[in-house]
């Protein structure tokens, strides 16, 4: 059967990509971010899992308005990055799984979400930066990809108690999933920052930390937040931040921190990272 | 037609993209999509009012778009991860464009980042 071996949060900022791609690595305003980083990778490296699902927001690349998926899971047997529009370098195509995107969906059905299927989906910075800080060397990609988006474009957004629950469908999904793999669910995004308006900049560092105090163990006092909880206290764009409640579901109710790291500001966001291994 | 308040009305300096804004930024938000594709990026560039036409945009929208007026942009409904977009065909990014909402030099903004990232908590 597979196994879910562990969880990670990460910020999805394209100033990451590029610092990455620069390899600021040792820059003093990136060094503080990047430090945090290294237990990641090393635990990747130690663990070497087969099959990353993440769940991040598409930010304009495959989705428009003219039709906005609440929950997607992409079906395919690799996914596409490409221009978004900014100068971000378009990074290799990412390797699917798609027999296991359809044990995912069928098992999701079961649980009463219905998520869009996509047999072609294009993957952007939401998902590709996280894969990109935490493998800067590879030139393919070392696992598999599930992408699952989660609209955070268009109001009303699901909630935070909404995705938690997808999330939890997701991790049973997984464990019973009839195929030996070691698979690791991202939850990517956030955390406090808002782009738009005369509030444009606003980062509330202690919403921040005290989320991702929270996560570990209490996490029902941040799925009772509301989404106006989460623009008012986190920016109009720290709503990103249901992605990790929607991979803290998907660990089940106990979990062991094994690395945190918080750095702000990057860019105009907060960013925070953590390895989060389930407890049985 | 009408539209309900909502709680989140009275968060300040914030524009969340919800349907009624959805609605009137529709011609504005179609065309910054287009944006992805460099070739249309380019003819945005070389003529703003025409390209603008093709999305059927109020002259109101166009105008914002010519002058790069985020604010205006969305206060017409614009979002911001489209618009981003458009700000990317000009060699800006979202630190000049926040300081530009914000009234403030892109140093000043860099600036407010980095004190509240020094916030003690």
């Amino acid at each position: 059967m597979a196994t879910l071996v562990g969880g990670i949060t990460s910020s999805h900022i394209p100033a990451v990509g590029i610092a990455t791609t620069k390899r600021l690595f040792d820059d003093p305003y990136w060094k503080p971010f990047f430090d945090g980083y290294v237990p990641v990778r090393e635990w990747m490296e130690k663990v070497k899992p087969d099959v990353v699902i993440s769940i991040y927001n598409d930010h304009g690349l495959n989705f428009f308005l003219d039709q906005v998926s609440t929950f997607a899971i992409g079906a395919a047997h690799h996914y596409d990055n490409a221009d978004e529009g900014w100068g971000l370098k378009t990074m290799p195509p990412v390797p699917g799984d798609p027999e296991l995107s359809w044990h995912i969906i069928e098992a999701l059905n079961k649980d009463e979400f219905d998520l869009t299927m996509c047999q072609e989906m294009k993957v952007d910075h939401g998902l590709v930066v996280p894969l990109q800080v935490i493998w800067p060397d590879a030139e393919e990609w070392p696992v598999k990809v599930v992408p699952v988006a989660i609209n955070t474009v268009q109001h009303p957004v699901p909630s935070a108690k909404r995705c938690y629950d997808l999330g939890v469908s997701i991790g049973n999904a997984i464990r019973s999933y009839d195929e030996d793999l070691k698979v690791v669910v991202f939850g990517t995004g956030g955390m406090s920052h808002q782009l738009q308006g005369e509030r444009a900049g606003f980062i509330n560092k202690r919403f921040d930390l005290d989320f991702m105090d929270k996560i570990i163990d209490r996490q029902q006092e941040l799925t009772a937040l509301t989404t106006t909880d989460f623009i008012r206290e986190a920016g109009s764009e720290g709503v990103e931040l249901i992605m990790w409640l929607t991979m803290r579901g998907a660990l089940g109710d106990k979990v062991k921190l094994l690395h945190s790291n918080y750095h702000a500001p990057i860019s105009n966001t907060g960013a925070g990272v953590m390895l989060l291994e389930p407890v049985e | 037609m009408s539209w309900s308040k909502k709680d989140y009305d009275d968060i300040p300096g914030t524009y969340v993209f919800d349907g009624r804004r959805a609605v009137m930024g529709w011609p504005l938000n179609k065309m910054c999509m287009t944006l992805n594709d460099e070739d249309n990026r380019e003819a945005l560039r070389q003529d703003v009012e025409g390209y603008c036409k093709k999305f059927d945009m109020s002259d109101e929208q166009t105008k914002a778009v010519k002058d790069l007026d985020a604010l205006a942009m969305l206060r017409l409904g614009g979002n911001i991860y489209y618009m981003a977009k458009l700000i990317g065909a000009y060699n800006l990014n979202m630190q000049d464009i926040g300081a530009q909402m914000r009234g403030i030099t892109v140093e000043e903004f860099k600036d407010m980042l980095l004190r509240q990232g020094q916030e003690v908590v």
